[in-house]
């Protein structure tokens, strides 16, 4: 466990030191810029305009996080050789990557936590600044506690994302992986239109298909609950936390595969 | 007492060619064992397969059949590797960590008690050579000093045995001399040293007993000294202030004379010409013998001697590991 953390630890390290974090202050900028110019341009929309904005921005930022680093976890040591160094230590395979992963996983929770942070920040100070009559009009309160559900459910979904670049990277290409990892997040978004697919087709073998696909990749639009929370529907406990459990139990199996093909790797 | 390094019948096959049917034998069935205590030199040209065979001992690559131990544990086991250190052949570390975070970070690694870490690797960076620059970021390092940084780590723990890929590779000449003689101090510790080379001068520097590698197969093994390829097969002598008559009358006894100045020349003579005969005969004209060295094949004359005569050169190796899987 203790090389898991160092080697997670590490993992944080490289990421800060390669500016992740500028996204953050992106993220703010964007996030502060864009609620003084719809507070101008809106009537009653801002608050609702500025937290899909935010929640929107949380997911695409840890998307870019989790695709462009986490592909780069396990090929980068590979390609430029410092894992031989590293692999002849008393570590297996397994907990490398498990480091790799716990590691990234870290960082997504820091920007995660961050943006969740600028996001109250912003929706707290137009709270503030807007007329009690005004703000009788709002579907939901400014700041939220409901937003942490949506928040909760991009991070487990990054989790997943995450944890599909870091599978794909065990045995491909840093191009192949990123392509594969965006195509399989695409797809999972889309995933409960396959669901559908035996009532639009004709062909019992389309139809199959379309329902092995189903239950084989990732249903990414589970993690999305960002409309029900902006507009101030409840999101129950229990579908939070069966969803969690989704992705948990996809995220082991993910790694337990990673862990199996990389420990019986050549690095040549 | 078993052996520090056991290696039986290690064979190491990769798969070629777009349906990966072909086999590219890199090492066929090598057979070593290494005394705990030796300084063991394995050499060859490139791609004879040394590096092939430091990975499968440290299972960066899984061998095709064949099988070895180090400290008496199988390779790969958790308790052989504490007690084992590397250095990979032109290695590469993380660009953004300094040599010291790199050497703290192994040493977390290798489980080294806190209160001794930070010692132990001051101490190591201070005996590679590394100064000042010890906490810039290892991306402003040269490839000598990542070469130090290298032997640093492979030291962290103290290990019972070293495995050193061309561990002079990219070092300056002081650098190449302060490595001799941190293998000899391991040496003299009691560690067991185990590094390729492509330099003979390094291994009749440093080992006990080497194996030559040729085309993934064991060319030849012992002493160097008593390796028939490597025995002496004639002497050369610089002599000064030799007489345009003395040399007339040496020349007949020499295989070759070149002149290198006024005066001085390089005689290559027979190994049957006893060199305690000559040199009264050379110093009773006036002459002054500068040096005497015997004259030996080099690493290169004997590959190429074995590479022609059995044809076993990489590219044979694979046109025969190819031949075995069809």
């Amino acid at each position: 466990m203790r090389a898991v953390r160092h080697i997670a630890l590490n993992v944080f390290r490289e990421s800060i030191r390669d500016r992740v974090p500028y996204n953050l202050v992106l993220f703010a900028v964007l996030l502060i810029g864009s609620s003084f110019l719809l507070a101008q341009l809106t009537a009653g929309q801002d608050v609702k305009i500025i937290k899909d904005l935010s929640l929107a921005a949380a997911s695409i930022f840890g998307l870019f996080i989790a695709i462009f680093i986490g592909i780069g976890l396990v090929s980068k040591e590979v390609e430029r050789r410092s894992i031989y160094s590293l692999l002849a230590k008393p570590i297996s395979r397994p907990q490398f990557i498990a480091g790799k992963y716990a590691g990234l996983v870290l960082t997504l929770a820091v920007n995660v936590a961050v943006m969740t942070v600028a996001m109250y920040a912003v929706l707290g100070y137009l709270t503030w600044i807007e007329s009690p009559d005004f703000k009788a009009s709002w579907e939901a309160p400014g700041p939220d506690p409901a937003l942490l559900k949506a928040m909760f459910l991009i991070f487990i979904e990054l989790m997943l994302v995450t944890a599909l670049a870091l599978f794909f990277s065990t045995f491909s290409s840093p191009l192949l992986s990123a392509a594969l990892t965006f195509g399989l997040y695409v797809a999972g978004n889309f995933n409960t239109e396959l669901r559908n697919f035996e009532h639009v087709v004709d062909s019992p073998a389309a139809a199959w298909g379309a329902r092995v696909l189903y239950h084989v990749l990732p249903d990414l639009s589970a993690f999305d609950v960002k409309t029900q929370v902006v507009h101030g529907f409840p999101v129950a406990a229990g579908y939070l936390w069966s969803t969690a459990a989704y992705g948990a139990a996809y995220i082991a199996a993910l790694l337990l595969a990673a862990m199996y093909i990389f420990s019986r790797r050549d690095f040549k | 007492m078993f052996p520090a390094i056991l290696i039986e019948d290690l064979t190491k096959d990769y798969p070629v060619g777009f349906w990966r049917r072909r086999h590219y034998r890199a090492l066929d069935r090598l057979s070593l064992s290494i005394e705990a205590g030796e300084v063991f030199g394995f050499l060859g040209p490139n791609g004879a397969g040394k590096t092939t065979t430091l990975k499968l001992l440290m299972q960066l690559i899984f061998p095709t059949s064949g099988r070895a131990e180090i400290l008496g544990r199988p390779i790969g086991h958790v308790d052989a590797r504490r007690r084992i250190g590397y250095l990979p052949e032109n290695p590469y570390f993380y660009d953004y960590l300094t040599a010291e975070e790199l050497l703290t970070y192994f040493a977390q690694l290798l489980d080294v008690p806190t209160a001794a870490r930070r010692k132990r690797v001051a101490g190591l960076l201070d005996r590679v050579g590394i100064g000042r620059e010890r906490r810039f970021q290892l991306r402003k390092f040269s490839k000598g000093m990542i070469q130090r940084v290298g032997i640093a780590q492979a030291l962290l723990n103290e290990p019972d045995v070293l495995f050193l890929d061309e561990p002079m590779s990219g070092l300056d000449p002081l650098g190449r001399r302060d490595v001799r003689s941190l293998i000899l101090e391991l040496r003299d510790q009691g560690r067991t040293v185990f590094f390729s080379s492509h330099i003979l001068a390094d291994a009749e520097a440093l080992c006990g007993r080497v194996a030559v590698v040729a085309g993934g197969r064991l060319a030849a093994e012992g002493r160097l000294s008593e390796l028939a390829e490597f025995t002496a097969r004639g002497w050369e002598l610089v002599v000064a202030n030799l007489a345009p008559e003395a040399l007339e009358r040496l020349r007949p006894l020499a295989t070759r004379v070149t002149e290198i100045g006024t005066g001085r020349y390089t005689l290559e003579l027979p190994l049957t010409q006893a060199p305690e005969r000559i040199i009264p005969e050379i110093a009773s004209t006036g002459a002054t013998v500068v040096s005497m060295n015997p004259v030996r094949e080099t690493l290169e004359d004997f590959f190429i001697q074995r590479i022609t005569e059995a044809g076993t050169g990489a590219r044979g190796a694979m046109a025969e590991g190819e031949h075995a899987r069809r």
